[in-house]
């Protein structure tokens, strides 16, 4: 298995670019009436623009709906796009023939979600890992089989097993055959679609571990889409934050995890619950109202404006209703798209990283804000709940933040 | 919502007596007293479960989906079920409302004691009368557990009429009175409504409505924000756990989101392989777990609240199989500490420190190998 790139440097990639996104629009038409008409448009994906380096895993966060699936086919395209291009080691994807997209396409794989219904059931798994390199003639028909086996034994399966069909094995081990299917061709770039989700908690971690070491030993860049943050933020290099179709952060997760700019990311990370007792009980949560409104009908603005804490907070400023904000550089390697980044930076709700010493002001400005918001809060959208710690309490400035947490280790 | 929103849920988990703050006059003050009353009058547990087997007829063989499963739960108390697909908790659930799907499942053994009742032997019409009134259920998917073709309005209603014996009037006023307390806006508009005009959280507040209609004393909430977005989900467990103190339910929770469980909960079952092997209050199981599948678990997850690290420590290969489950501990071939002991007998579960803390495991009871 040789690829390309050797070792996979720490951090990130050499700073050149695998994966170039730029403007890229997906919308999906509404049609009614006999002549198929069309009445709308869902903008799954609007206008957004994002690099991925040569190297590196690029995690793409939001809920469901926000469009970071389609924008992780649009990006190998298995999507076509409406606007924009999409660039692949410097050549436009959106300009290539079918041949030359087929031969494009060895070099970009992807695995999906589900492992129950991304394989078929009525071939082996021997012939589901060989067809993809079949299908690119890679290896001549008597080294196939040995190739199979090399591969699953790379993904930790047994080799003798490709005689089997995928019911005889479990949800991880189906998923691990999706990426043995996936590194078949020797790939450079694999988008991950929600790899884990569909799995138990203890078979997450195993498939995870799986695909950092098969990252640091063939090189390869991911785009790895989730909904969870804690994952997204253990793989990734860089994190992009979506929300209704656009982009809304972009940043090392280290930014984006501990100093977030956009109010969205931290009304995000306050909803993560997390495995301690105690930090739960500490934290202070915003809680956003309603549902995310329909990507077909968009807010105007700043989308994220009908669900927004700071636009509250701030006194629902204008240019939010109006403009549309630019996702913009608000330090270093981090980029957000809020006209009142600085404003959300200065906060500290959301931060769900236990940092020693770590500052608790401004609850009672957050809870103010709740507490308007609840009263004037009468379209359609659902209630404020204030919070576990929402009634103002003094002790958060008396209770030390200690360093959490002390689980056992278990070892001796 | 004012009764334990300052003491929080982890603080003081069972009211002893009527806060100061809350007049008899009110609704919500006469609900608390009687709760009240009614713990002091039984001086027991809300719910005993004994002992509980449930088993499937498969082609396959029988498989042992709940294995002598024996907890309690307090009036008030809330506790989490925890544990991977397939080790048990949602048979647990459906065990304790006896709507085991039969054939192939069937409740073989034990007892299950709610509010001084054996439920087990009961009638099914007794049965049906008790289910809804004293037990509510919030299920994981909000699009298939409401009736596609009636109102929200009727199916909130429906549940006040039956049980509560109240007038269609009533009962119509009742279902808008809990429409607006789970966070419905425009309530009596939205009664005439079906449940596809409603989105996910919605149609999960409106199931919360429907459980809570005829203000049970045990709610079961099994995975009830699984299918649901993050935001979404905070708002959910947020309405759970303010309502259920306003009212002083119990509620056992089902979940395999051990954040969800640490937010939520006073006390814990980690579940394996159909048997409780950790119990104990919720503090105690997460800074002091003792079972390394327990421990396992916790440590597997990537977490926001920790440095970042490159590999996470697994649990390697899977659970077992329950047709067969042998006479070993369940998870000894998984386990890294376990020793020959483990693999010929089966541990109890027994004491360890911290109050009510159990574990089933070799390696730390006292004098064992695992410190």
């Amino acid at each position: 298995m040789t690829n390309g790139v050797t070792q996979r440097q720490a951090g990130a990639g050499d700073g050149q670019n695998l994966v170039e996104v730029e403007n890229l629009k997906v919308h999906f038409p509404i049609t009614a009436g006999i002549f198929q008409r069309e009445i709308g448009r869902v903008r799954a994906v609007d206008d957004i623009s994002f690099e991925i380096r040569k190297g590196e895993t690029f995690g793409l966060v939001g809920e469901s709906g926000c469009g970071k699936s389609t924008t992780g086919r649009a990006v190998i395209r298995l999507r076509n796009p409406t606007d924009g291009t999409v660039k692949f080691d410097g050549q436009d994807l959106i300009t290539l023939n079918r041949n030359e997209l087929r031969s494009m396409r060895r070099r970009m794989q992807i695995i999906f979600q589900d492992p129950y219904s991304s394989l078929n059931p009525r071939m082996t798994v021997g012939s589901i890992i060989s067809e993809p390199i079949e299908t690119h003639n890679l290896v001549p028909s008597k080294g196939r089989n040995d190739r199979v086996k090399e591969l699953l034994q790379l993904v930790g399966l047994n080799p003798n097993y490709t005689n089997r069909y995928p019911h005889e094995f479990s949800g991880g081990q189906r998923q691990r055959i999706g990426v043995a299917r996936a590194l078949a061709v020797e790939p450079e770039f694999i988008v991950c679609d929600e790899p884990i989700s569909a799995l138990d908690v203890s078979i997450q971690a195993q498939v995870l571990n799986l695909l950092i070491e098969l990252r640091e030993q063939f090189g390869l860049t991911y785009l790895f889409i989730a909904h969870d943050l804690s994952v997204v933020r253990h793989i990734s290099d860089r994190v992009g934050v979506m929300y209704l179709g656009k982009l809304v952060e972009v940043g090392p997760p280290s930014r984006i995890y501990e100093t977030p700019a956009h109010p969205y990311t931290r009304a995000l990370l306050s909803a993560v619950p997390i495995p301690d007792p105690k930090a739960e009980r500490r934290r202070k949560r915003v809680i956003l109202t309603g549902d995310v409104p329909s990507p077909a009908n968009p807010p105007s603005g700043c989308r994220f404006h009908t669900r927004c804490w700071l636009y509250e907070r701030l006194g629902r400023p204008e240019n939010c209703r109006t403009d549309d904000p630019e996702l913009r550089v608000v330090g270093g390697d981090h980029r957000a798209a809020c006209h009142y980044a600085e404003e959300a930076l200065k906060s500290d709700v959301g931060i769900a990283v236990v940092v020693a010493g770590a500052p608790a002001p401004e609850l009672n400005a957050t809870a103010a804000a709740m507490a308007a918001r609840e009263a004037s809060d009468r379209e359609d959208s659902g209630r404020t709940s204030g919070g576990p710690s929402s009634p103002p309490r003094q002790p958060e400035a008396a209770e030390p933040t200690e360093p959490e947490p002390t689980r056992s280790s278990g070892e001796q | 919502m004012t009764v334990s929103d300052d003491q929080g849920r982890a603080g003081s988990p069972v009211l002893t007596e009527l806060p100061e703050d809350v007049s008899v006059e009110t609704e919500e003050g006469r609900r608390l007293a009687e709760a009240l009353q009614d713990s002091r009058r039984h001086a027991r547990k809300l719910l005993e479960v004994r002992n509980l087997s449930t088993q499937f007829y498969t082609s396959d063989g029988v498989v042992h989906a709940v294995d002598e499963v024996s907890f309690e739960l307090d009036y008030g108390e809330t506790l989490g079920l925890v544990g991977e697909s397939g080790c048990g908790k949602s048979v647990t659930a459906l065990s304790l409302t006896r709507l085991v799907p039969n054939p192939p499942g069937k409740i073989v053994a034990g007892e299950i004691i709610l509010d001084g009742i054996n439920i087990l032997k009961l009638s099914n019409e007794e049965m049906r009368r008790l289910r809804g009134k004293k037990i509510g259920f919030i299920f994981q998917d909000p699009m298939t557990s409401l009736n596609p073709t009636l109102t929200i309005g009727f199916q909130i209603a429906e549940s006040a009429r039956v049980h509560l014996d109240l007038s269609r009037k009533a009962a119509e006023d009742r279902a808008v009175e809990l429409l607006s307390k789970v966070g419905i806006p425009r309530a009596r508009d939205r009664m005439k409504d079906y449940p596809h005009q409603f989105s996910g959280g919605m149609r999960q507040r409106v199931m919360i409505a429907i459980a809570l209609a005829c203000d049970p004393m045990l709610l079961l909430a099994d995975e009830p924000t699984t299918a649901l977005d993050v935001t979404i989900q905070a708002q959910i467990l947020e309405l759970i756990k303010s309502l259920s103190s306003e009212f002083g339910t119990a509620v056992i929770l089902i979940t395999h989101d051990l954040g969800i469980a640490a937010g939520m909960c006073n006390r814990i079952n980690v579940m394996y392989a159909g048997r409780i092997v950790e119990t104990g209050p919720v503090d105690d199981i997460f800074e002091r777990p003792r079972m390394p599948y327990a421990w396992g678990l916790l440590e597997s997850l990537p977490r926001l609240d920790e440095e970042r690290h490159n590999r996470l420590r697994t649990i390697e290969g899977l659970p077992p199989d329950l047709i067969n489950p042998g006479a070993e501990c369940r998870f000894s071939p998984r386990c890294r500490y376990a020793r020959d002991v483990c693999r010929e007998h089966e541990p109890e579960l027994s004491e360890r420190e911290g109050e009510g803390h159990k574990a089933r495991c070799f390696g730390t009871e006292p004098g064992g190998w695992i410190q």
